[in-house]
């Protein structure tokens, strides 16, 4: 409790700047990192990515940013008074409650996300401090690891393996609230598709390589990074992901091991900078022949923006996406199944997997 | 066969080719009736330099009979030239002078006595008087053999007017109502361009509708100029040739042409080849040509323009704005130019918006100041407004067609000579420099439009930015002081502040008072502040200060009082109630002198 405390301190403090500047017959204006990739910049302690110096100042001058600040006081006031009678919405709810705010509603629920991640920034606290959650989407967990849970029905025990169905054990919202028991796994490795995840669940890969299978469902939500966090860090394991190979799997990558630039300042939080990227790359539709569709216009567009940005530039990025450009081809997970259902599991993976040191030769 | 062959009248070649000069319909008949009796009128006034006072007067004699009445408060007419004015087809004071006018062949009026006779059988009347002369009648008609006036009853009469005109026809007819061609549409359209002239028209519903003059200078009559030679046709030069009293050539082509000198006519000769010392009524058909030829290769000054009478720029706006009262109006008259060795000059208008509500666009076509109201389509000056991208200037426009807006589009080409697609004046043809011409005064005239189009929308998006912030500020004021708990904060002076406004406060501490003043706006601002207190600021019970404020910068006001306030907010004076917020704004005399 005494986090939600800090963080309404916090959040009441920026009100007080508006109310002071108001007061003053100033214009009301509020600085705010510049959430651009030209504003990330290389934490070398953390190994993250992370807001830079660049800000930009909302005023109250303009249409748009008197909206944000009514907006905004008007979302200070809900979680005020939602914390005090200690309850919690979703970013949803929150977004259907502002409909009963006259002109402070918002118009789209992008909208109010956004304001939500603006108070992070600002109040350097998480959106859970303020009893915000995110929509629960479902990623979920296999592998040789036994969690203690504090659920509403008391503290379960659960092995991930042992205890759940095929489906595994889906990830809580507030994952800090997970204790790690015990485990007997050698690596994690987080899987984009549902369909690759359910290729090694029923080949058991998790059994044969004591891996933790994380799908990552898609862009990963906020609890599914910090679980692949805390398993890197607090289990020591080490953390493979494995996308498609187009330009949006990398994105997805770097959001897992570099920090995401809409969320920046939680990266320290989120990311994992030792996870490591076991393919599809460019390289594979070479080596292996794998069978690729054409890259649509928006594929080199967002190729060429991943060349320009900050957490992509080492020479392998550069290699892979200059590559990609010249092949104009991508591939998926699943076109591995061109040598047949096991090919992934009994050679593909191992053998990268090798390359990268996770599995011992 | 050769005994069916017989010489015809012009007159009894007319009777049977109404159309050729616009009485092809009965609606068009009274029309063209109304239209060549006042354009008479408008001519001998300008000519005269009379304010035009022009009366016409249409009553319903028959189901498809009419009668028509104009009278004018011109120079009047002198009686021995009466009869051959209006019983004469092809007589006329203008066909040989070249210089603007609305008639050119002499055909006008007479042609309408004419088309009176064939359909009722019945006289023109005619009655006049000349400045300090005697009134006088004539009843005429048309003897179609011989192209002859025939006067039926003449007699002096007694008539109110000091000088002027009235002519009365009956026709037949037919009458029509609120129609682009309709007798009601030609008048208002006639005083758009003859802005100092009276009309008065009462129809035959007996409704009277008045064209007042927005202008009380009448136009500069055009002058009369001899033929440019550029654009004579060698028919034209054989007969001057004939009958000029020069006797040689040199002579002939300097004192017969406009802008011919000693050098230029030498210059002409030595191209054609011809001696200056011939004779002119010797030179033969070819001599002629050669000297058309080389009247071709030599250049020239264009024609001289007092021979042409614009309406100009100013009137059209102001005659734009009085017929439509739109919200936007501009006009251009452009230089003269030269067609064919006439001179000739474009003027052309723009109403927007306003009263005028409906997206279609009206076109108001003239040629020497008479309306055009047949034939838009096969017309010069549409032509040319079609031929511009509307699209440029904000309007909406399908290709080749008129543009989509509230507005009337005015275009007047005046020339020496109107090249018409017809005797009846209906259309202008489609002669490339005048169709350039419109067209560059139209672009001018959209341009301008553009720019207030745009400002419109600037100065509209500015005015709801504002009103919108106006709402949002103090929601965001009362929000935030609830969130933090604390008095409510007035929004007051950061409104006045992104507003530029100019802010007055007042703080009050026991018995001491200070007054701030902060321009927010970006100019200078003096201003007078009074404050009011019922026992009394520094000895009165009413204080007042003048200040002058930079802008950017805060004046500061301190006082002693007693008692109580009696204005709730401080009273200021010599500043729009706009440009004020915190105080309220008064207003006794202090305004006069702030500028």
């Amino acid at each position: 409790m005494n986090m939600e405390k800090k963080a309404l301190e916090s959040l009441l403090s920026i009100a007080e700047s508006i109310y002071n500047q108001l007061k003053n017959g100033e214009i009301p204006e509020i600085k705010i990192s510049t959430r651009t990739k030209y504003n990330i910049e290389f934490n070398e302690e953390s190994e993250v990515w992370v807001y830079g110096d660049r800000t930009s100042t909302r005023t109250a001058k303009t249409l748009k940013g008197a909206y944000m600040m009514l907006r905004m006081a008007y979302v200070m006031g809900f979680i005020k008074d939602q914390l005090r009678i200690n309850k919690s919405s979703t970013l949803r709810e929150l977004y259907y409650i502002s409909e009963n705010w006259g002109l402070a509603k918002f118009d789209d629920q992008s909208d109010s996300d956004r304001l939500i991640e603006d108070l992070e920034i600002l109040t350097a606290f998480q959106r859970e401090h303020f009893h915000i959650r995110p929509e629960e989407d479902g990623a979920t967990v296999i592998g040789p690891v036994r969690i203690r849970e504090e659920t509403r029905r008391g503290v379960r025990e659960i092995h991930c393996q042992e205890d759940v169905g095929e489906g595994g054990y889906q990830i809580p919202v507030n994952v800090d609230k997970l204790e790690f028991v015990d485990h007997d796994a050698k690596f994690v490795i987080a899987i984009e598709t549902g369909g690759m995840r359910d290729r090694l669940v029923e080949n058991g890969f998790d059994e044969k390589f004591d891996a933790i299978i994380v799908h990552l469902k898609g862009q990963p939500a906020r609890s599914t990074r910090r679980l692949l966090k805390r398993l890197n860090t607090e289990l020591n394991l080490p953390v493979v992901v494995f996308t498609d190979g187009d330009p949006w799997s990398y994105r997805i990558y770097a959001s897992v091991a570099y920090g995401s630039i809409k969320s920046a300042h939680l990266s320290e939080y989120l990311a994992t900078p030792s996870a490591m990227f076991v393919g599809i790359r460019p390289t594979d539709i070479v080596k292996y022949k794998l069978p690729s569709d054409k890259l649509t216009e928006q594929d080199i567009k967002a190729l060429n923006a991943i060349l320009t940005d900050p957490r992509f530039d080492t020479d392998f990025w550069k290699t892979e996406v200059k590559l990609q450009l010249d092949l104009k081809k991508k591939s998926e997970q699943q076109a591995l199944a061109k040598y047949g259902l096991d090919y992934v599991t009994d050679v593909y993976l191992p053998e990268r997997l090798t390359e990268l040191g996770v599995l011992k030769a | 066969m050769s005994s069916e062959h017989k010489e015809i009248s012009i007159a009894e070649f007319f009777e049977k080719n109404k159309h050729i000069l616009g009485y092809s319909n009965p609606s068009k008949a009274l029309i063209t009736c109304v239209r060549e009796a006042v354009d008479n009128s408008l001519d001998a006034c300008e000519e005269a330099g009379i304010l035009p006072d022009i009366l016409v007067k249409i009553t319903k004699v028959s189901e498809n009979t009419f009668r028509i009445v104009v009278e004018d408060n011109g120079p009047g007419i002198d009686r021995e030239h009466v009869p051959r004015v209006f019983g004469k087809l092809l007589y006329g004071s203008r066909f040989h002078a070249i210089k603007q006018s609305r008639g050119q062949q002499g055909i006008g009026i007479s042609s309408a006595v004419l088309y009176a006779q064939i359909t009722t059988g019945k006289p023109a009347v005619v009655t006049s008087k000349v400045e300090g002369g005697k009134a006088y009648r004539f009843e005429i008609m048309i003897d179609t053999k011989k192209n002859e006036p025939e006067i039926l009853r003449e007699e002096d009469v007694e008539w109110y007017s000091p000088h002027g005109t009235r002519i009365e026809l009956e026709v037949r007819g037919s009458y029509v109502r609120e129609r682009k061609q309709s007798v009601l549409e030609y008048l208002k359209e006639t005083s758009v361009v003859n802005p100092h002239a009276k009309i008065t028209f009462i129809s035959p519903d007996g409704e009277v509708f008045e064209f007042d003059r927005v202008s009380d200078v009448p136009p500069e009559p055009p002058k009369e100029i001899k033929p440019h030679p550029h654009g004579i046709e060698i028919g034209t030069l054989m007969a001057m040739l004939k009958t000029t009293k020069a006797r040689d050539l040199k002579n002939f082509l300097k004192s017969e042409f406009v802008r011919v000198g000693d050098k230029i006519s030498e210059e002409i000769l030595q191209k054609a080849g011809l001696s200056p010392d011939l004779t002119p009524s010797q030179l033969t058909r070819e001599d002629a040509e050669r000297l058309v030829n080389a009247f071709r290769e030599t250049d020239l000054l264009p024609p001289p323009i007092d021979c042409l009478s614009p309406i100009g720029s100013q009137l059209i706006m102001k005659s734009l704005m009085q017929e439509y009262s739109p919200e936007f109006v501009y006009a251009v008259t452009r230089k003269p130019k030269v067609h064919s060795g006439h001179p000739f000059l474009v003027e052309a208008g723009i109403a927007y918006g306003g009263s005028l509500k409906e997206d279609k666009v009206s076109v108001l076509r003239f040629a020497n100041k008479i309306p055009l109201l047949y034939q838009q389509s096969g017309c010069a000056l549409t032509q040319a407004i079609v031929s511009v991208n509307w699209k440029n200037y904000g309007l909406q426009q399908s290709k080749s067609e008129l543009p989509v807006a509230p507005m009337v589009i005015l275009v007047h080409v005046a020339s020496t000579n109107v090249p018409y697609v017809s005797e009846s004046k209906e259309a202008v043809a489609t002669v490339p420099e005048i169709i350039d011409e419109a067209k560059l005064a139209l672009q001018e005239c959209g341009r301008k439009l553009k720019e207030y189009l745009d400002r419109k929308v600037s100065i509209q998006k500015k005015k709801k930015k504002e009103e919108e912030l106006m709402r949002i500020l103090p929601l965001l004021a009362e929000k935030i002081s609830e969130v933090v708990e604390k008095e409510m904060v007035d929004p007051e002076k950061v409104i006045a502040r992104i507003m530029g406004k100019v802010y007055v406060s007042r703080a009050v501490n026991g018995n001491k008072a200070v007054v701030e003043i902060s321009n927010f706006s970006n100019s200078r601002k003096r201003l007078r502040i009074y404050e009011m207190c019922d026992g009394g600021i520094n000895g009165n019970r009413t204080a007042k200060w003048d200040v002058e404020i930079n802008p950017g910068e805060t004046e500061r006001i301190e006082y002693e009082f007693s008692g109580r306030h009696v204005n709730s907010r401080p009273l200021v004076e010599g500043i729009e109630k706009e440009l004020v917020a915190g105080a309220e704004v008064v207003n006794y005399e202090y305004g006069e002198e702030s500028t």
